[in-house]
């Protein structure tokens, strides 16, 4: 022990205090460093997860065996699941599109044009993106539900315990079915919408049926109506990888199924809206207005 | 230039681990796993033996469901070995994998049969992936398998509508439709009433009886354990803490492992309980 007032040992063998607190600084820092692009590195690697999973998906395409019964229920699920919430949508968004453009072109005795306008808007934006949040909510929180039921109760295990991959069994075909299924939707979305506003805009509102026609045909260009069919091909595909990640990585029982159908539902209703603003770019200067 | 031979792997008891053992079906050696921080399993060595029920026993989140899943390469491991017949499960790549894992007849825990199938077409699947047999075919073997399970008329019903002890029955039914080799149980009577546990363990004994398999049982259930195991493994503290015959288990010193069988409450059974009874203990 050392006397009262004289300096320890340790004392001696202690780094000087200013050096410690540079020391615990510098750790302090390096902490919040980590701490703040920690979501960041998160976000990567949650991405990162999805490009992994759609490859291992597309490996198995080729591969045999092909169960055409998968795709087709697959299909069926994503199609005709989503159609009559898809219908009821598009009728409700070409009537009120078509009535907020007549009463904004009226100021201007303009009001035939709501039809081209309207077109327009759904051709390219509204039909991909409506189509798409309806599958999220639709397709995608049903496949994350239905396969976040099958790995909690190991029924995934059991496919591969039986030597089925549950990725070629039970992604691949809902992959390809939100791709295909995708397009359709918003085809069918676009035409009701149509219907929906024509019938706003000359049989509500009395503007003429043939300058309405007239004016949707000068304005809307079928290039217009392709833009919005690649979209959706890239939307379906997103939402409906987005609900087999949930559902194939759920984990933690009920409460963990009940994330996972939350988050495709929310992930892929946020990815719809991000990645619509970096396709389009990619598709206006692929396709420029004035060639269009 | 040819790259150069690597030696066989030779286990300690001289044998080449690359080829089949006459007794030992299913050779594990040094196997580690861990999730994230959770170390599971470290250095496990484990024999199971060709035609016998083996049963692996501990206590609940022990790593036992961890290790068989390693058996089929569910999962693999961070370091070590699993040998069947001479096969390094972790060395085969996609395709024969596939074909290796058929070997085994896997009976889940709550059974995980498909919620969107009749029984019949649950036990017809794998026949439907991995045959090219025609229907009345499927159909006659399903309906083979569920007749000597007692499960004659279940074949249009869903597993909603079916008791536990049911389900446990039709998961082994869809095991057997491949003739496996080596049938896997996890705990297969967790949740059941003791005469349905009784059932199962018959419906164990009588399977392995019929179709001659390696049966790997894995349980916490004592009193099913030494109606059934043949020879009985403990996994504790993430290893095996004694493996051997019935007769070695019981009179084996550990104190964790007396003490997990009394407390089972069927350690009268046994002549170790006496010796506690006289206040000697077993070690």
């Amino acid at each position: 022990m050392s006397a009262p007032g004289e300096p320890s040992s340790s004392d001696h063998d202690a780094p000087p205090r200013s050096e410690n607190v540079a020391a615990t600084a510098g750790r302090s820092i390096l902490v919040g460093i980590k701490e703040a692009v920690a979501p960041g590195v998160r976000l990567l690697d949650l991405i990162g997860d999805h490009v992994i999973l759609f490859a291992r998906a597309v490996s198995w395409l080729p591969r045999r065996p092909v169960r055409a019964g998968n795709y087709l229920e697959a299909c069926e699920y994503v199609g005709f699941g989503s159609l009559s919430i898809v219908l009821l949508v598009g009728a409700f968004t070409g009537m009120v599109m078509s009535l907020q453009s007549v009463y904004a072109f009226r100021q201007f005795q303009l009001e035939s044009f709501a039809g081209g306008t309207t077109g327009k808007a759904l051709a390219v934006e509204l039909a991909p993106v409506l189509t798409a949040l309806m599958m999220a909510g639709r397709a995608g929180a049903g496949i994350a539900t239905e396969l976040g039921t099958m790995r909690i109760s190991e029924q995934i295990d059991a496919l591969e315990s039986m030597a089925v991959n549950p990725i070629q069994f039970l992604v691949l075909p809902r992959l390809i079915a939100g791709m295909l299924m995708g397009p359709i939707l918003t085809l069918l979305f676009f035409v009701i919408a149509m219907i929906g506003a024509y019938f706003v805009a000359v049989v509500v509102e009395g503007v003429d049926h043939g300058q309405f026609i007239l004016h949707t045909r000068e304005i809307l260009n079928p290039i217009d109506i392709v833009q919005g069919e690649i979209k959706s091909v890239v939307f379906g595909l997103l939402v409906i990888l987005i609900g087999c990640y949930q559902g194939f990585n759920a984990h933690g029982g009920g409460r963990g199924v009940g994330l996972g159908t939350t988050r495709a539902v929310v992930y892929g209703s946020v990815v719809v809206l991000v990645s619509d603003y970096f396709l389009s770019n990619v598709l206006l200067r692929l396709i420029p207005p004035e060639v269009a | 230039m040819s790259a150069p031979a690597r030696d066989p792997p030779i286990d300690r008891d001289g044998t080449r681990l690359d080829q089949p053992h006459v007794r030992w079906q299913v050779r594990v050696r040094g196997l580690d796993k861990r999730f994230g921080t959770n170390h599971v399993l470290d250095a496990v060595d484990l024999d199971i033996e060709r035609g016998k029920v083996n049963v692996v026993i501990g206590a609940s989140g022990a790593g036992k469901s961890v290790l068989i899943k390693h058996f089929m390469c569910l999962l693999r491991p961070d370091r070590g070995s699993v040998w069947v017949d001479g096969t390094d499960v972790f060395s085969l790549s996609p395709k024969p994998l596939s074909t290796f894992r058929r070997k085994f007849g896997l009976v889940f825990q709550f059974s995980a049969l498909f919620d969107s199938l009749t029984v019949e077409e649950n036990c017809a699947f794998p026949l439907k992936e991995h045959t090219a047999k025609s229907r009345s075919e499927i159909r006659d073997i399903v309906a083979d398998r569920l007749g000597a399970l007692g499960l004659h008329d279940t074949q249009k019903k869903y597993p909603g509508e079916l008791s536990g002890g049911m389900r446990k029955r039709v998961g082994l039914a869809r095991a057997l439709v491949l003739e496996p080799e080596i049938l896997i149980f996890d705990e297969p009577t967790t949740g059941l009433d003791p005469l349905a546990t009784r059932n199962v363990d018959e419906m164990i004994l009588a399977a392995v009886d019929r179709y001659k398999v390696t049966s790997v049982v894995i349980s916490h259930d004592m009193a099913s354990v030494f109606r059934i195991a043949d020879r009985i493994a403990m996994i504790q503290n993430r290893t095996i803490l004694a493996a051997g015959t019935v007769a070695e288990i019981q009179d084996s010193r550990e104190p964790y492992l007396f003490e997990f069988i009394r407390t089972s409450g069927v350690a009268a059974a046994f002549g170790a309980a006496d010796a506690a009874h006289d206040g000697q203990g077993v070690r």
